[in-house]
């Protein structure tokens, strides 16, 4: 237990090193190192692990105090580490996941002119996140939440030369920070109504809080969770982020940062269920963004921005899934999808690699199963997990959410978690059957990448694959079961189906997802490419993610251009310059009056003494 | 008979009034300098003058200072008028307005 420190402390030296030596490049030296700590880290995560496994489960919770932190008056927080199931299954997550995709980068960043500092950044990031999730108080929790975020700008702006990229980092970083500020207030909520910002005490407060305020205090949390993983209505960062190099969507934003909000609201359960609405809210925030994130997607052409509006409909089964209490289901959800996200990610990436100029569009793809089989068939474990097929991981975690819904006795929520299902088999079919299937649309000789990158895969894919044996149900899984001393025992089913119902529906909506995607992509009993052509409004309509973007830019960042403009060349040109040079120039032209008076003739200054010289003697002489 | 401090005081105004005039009027730099020494020695004559009125001593004690101090502004005046004269090749004030504004 007491190497808790060590696996955030692990990839910050590697940051510190990379980031502040590794100006010259020595090879992929700065690659291997990387990956090693992080690699380490996960080692060590996993030596806690069995510590704590080891432990009877009541006593699965160790507070690992590292130094004060800040001691202002009573105002004290410590950088204390808290090593608990919930704390430690998101850490071997994040080391598990983050090692391997560092490994992928290694060969895929390789011809980079900033490798070691790509790798710097990546590190920095591992560590922000594992402090994250570590942290025993909303304090340093917040310092995780900030650094990755910071970290998710450096990455998504990493080919900063290019505008587009830059900006979809300035986008990130402003559409983050939104919900951040409220975050921010809620943990000064939290510090005035329980006085200490450490979990342990705050929820112990929380049961006698009263309702308002409960409901005040997690809604500003969730808002934080909704800019962070992108739910709507502050999800228009996450498609634009997939300017950054593909292991970074992959890591950031699909595996694990945007996860940081589904583990806030897991964690801070206590509060949530003080107030009973904002559970509400989270589970209705969770399924429209999941359902209109499924939409979208079905509209993506390019590859990694499908991935992008998949990964927000994932993470809003996530905080479906937290809203209908069924925590361990939603932390479950999030480690399958740590590995069949990062794993169709990166299969993206090395399409990319195969294809010239790092094609994305899958219109340009099609029958590249023959070309990169294994990339095509990791992917399709990937595809087949996340569309919920057994006995693949997603299939487990997601029936487990779906399934929460009809048990908490919500009909209404669970047809429509349903339908997110639906859409999820069928968007995710429709992009697997554009890239590998079909007829070959795509120039230049693709090829499977380089060893390391396959072996990546091919271990993602493992992990995918079997991933559901975490969980293989909702009240016994290991999962669930490990994570009872943090979240509750998962209840038993109040109402709905019997399980075994339940799942046979789940399997029979995503089979009828996939068969619509063949129906229309791959029959040729349709021709799918007039009918882009045909429905080509409403195409547009749900590529570009039902026009909120563009309303965001309308109606937000428009007039804030605009205010910006008439505080820039209308307050600050005219009335502060102006003010400025307005004085400037008084003073000019009263000197330009004034000098005249300097003639520089002697007489002339004498003459000024004597009628001075008068004047106060006459003035003198009245007064007395 | 004493004579009346009155009659001091008018020699002493008409000398200070010519010096003034002097100073004002003139163009010649070593003039008015004299006229500047003219209305010192005005000054003199007045704070004598009342000195004797008062009967003691501190005007005209104060009258040795002015003398002295007259002596030294002369040493510098004159230097400065030289090193004038040297440089506009004239004794004219009106030349020397570079401070013109």
């Amino acid at each position: 237990m007491k190497l808790a420190p060590l696996i955030p402390a692990l990839p910050l030296a590697g940051a510190a090193v990379l980031l502040l030596t590794g100006k010259r490049r020595r090879g992929s030296a700065a690659g291997w190192l990387a990956s090693l700590l992080v690699a380490v880290s996960f080692g060590v995560a996993m030596v806690v692990f069995i510590d704590l496994v080891s432990e009877p489960a009541a006593g699965r919770l160790t507070h690992v105090k590292s130094f004060d932190w800040v001691a202002v008056g009573t105002f004290k927080v410590a950088a204390q580490f808290r090593v608990d199931p919930l704390s430690i299954v998101m850490a071997l997550t994040v080391t598990g996941v983050g090692a391997l995709i560092h490994v992928y980068s290694i060969d895929y960043m390789h011809d980079d002119p900033r490798y070691t500092r790509f790798f710097g950044y990546m590190n920095l990031f591992i560590f922000f996140m594992l402090v994250l999730v570590l942290a025993d108080n909303f304090l340093l929790l917040y310092l995780g939440w900030e650094g990755v975020g910071l970290c998710s700008y450096l990455l998504i702006g990493f080919w900063f030369e290019r505008k587009t990229a830059a900006d979809a980092a300035k986008k990130a970083f402003i559409t983050t920070r939104i919900g951040d500020s409220a975050f921010l207030i809620g943990i000064l909520f939290i510090w005035l109504k329980f006085h200490s910002l450490d979990f342990d005490a705050v929820f112990k407060g929380a049961q006698g809080l009263p309702g308002g305020t409960a409901t005040i205090i997690s809604l500003l949390l969730f808002a934080g969770a909704v800019g962070k993983s992108a739910q709507l209505p502050l999800h228009v960062w996450l498609p634009d982020a997939m300017e950054g190099p593909t292991p970074v969507s992959a890591l950031i934003h699909a595996a694990t940062m945007v996860t940081a909000g589904v583990y806030l609201v897991v964690r801070s359960h206590p509060i949530f269920e003080a107030s009973g609405t904002a559970l509400t809210i989270v589970a209705i925030v969770g399924i429209v963004t999941a359902i209109y994130a499924g939409f979208s997607a079905i509209g993506q052409d390019d590859i990694k921005r499908m991935l992008a509006y998949s990964t927000i409909s994932q993470l809003g089964f996530m905080f479906f899934g937290a809203g209908m209490q069924a925590y361990a289901a939603a932390i479950f959800l999030l480690v399958a999808h740590a590995f069949f996200k990062a794993l169709l990610f990166l299969g993206a990436g090395s399409v990319m690699h195969g294809l010239p100029n790092d094609e994305t569009d899958l219109m340009k793809m099609g029958g590249l199963r023959r070309a990169m089989p294994i990339t095509a068939y990791t992917w399709m474990i990937g595809w087949l997990a996340m569309a919920g097929i057994p006995p693949l991981s997603g299939f487990f975690a997601k029936d487990q959410v779906v399934a929460a819904a009809s048990q908490a006795g919500r009909a209404g929520l669970w047809y429509a978690a349903l339908f997110g299902a639906f859409l999820t088999a069928l968007y995710e079919t429709r992009a697997t059957f554009l890239a590998f299937f079909g007829e070959p649309r795509y120039e230049g000789h693709p090829h499977d990448p380089p060893p390391r990158m396959r072996i990546v895969l091919v271990a993602l894919a493992a992990g995918a694959a079997v991933a559901g044996v975490l969980g293989l149900s909702a009240t016994t899984g290991l999962i669930p079961k490990f994570l009872t001393p943090v979240v509750g025992r998962t209840e038993e089913a109040r109402a709905g189906q019997s399980e075994l119902v339940l799942s046979i529906v789940s399997v029979a909506v995503a089979v009828a997802g996939i068969a619509l995607a063949w129906f229309v992509y791959l029959s040729r009993r349709i021709d799918w490419q007039a009918l882009r052509v045909r429905f080509g409004g409403a195409k547009r309509t749900l590529q570009r993610g039902f026009y909120v973007n563009d309303f965001y830019s309308g109606a937000v960042v428009g007039p804030a251009k605009l205010g910006s403009a008439f505080v820039a060349y209308v307050i600050d040109k005219r009335i502060v310059d102006g003010a400025a040079n307005g004085i400037g120039r008084l003073f000019a032209t009263t000197a330009g009056v004034g000098r005249r008076i300097q003639t520089g003739f002697v007489r002339n200054y004498a003459l000024a003494f004597l009628l001075g010289a008068v004047g106060i003697l006459l003035y003198l002489a009245v007064r007395f | 008979m004493r004579t009346p401090i009155s009659y001091f005081l008018l020699v002493s105004a008409l000398l200070f009034t010519i010096g003034t005039v002097g100073v004002l009027v003139r163009r010649n730099a070593l003039v008015i300098f004299m006229s500047v020494e003219l209305q010192l020695n005005a000054v003199n004559l007045s704070l004598v003058a009342f000195a004797r009125q008062q009967g003691n001593l501190t005007g005209q004690v104060l009258a040795f200072f002015s003398m002295v101090v007259a002596a030294a502004e002369v040493v510098v005046g004159l230097a400065i008028i030289v090193s004038l004269y040297r440089k506009a090749r004239s004794a004219d004030v009106d030349d020397a307005r570079l401070l013109r504004g």
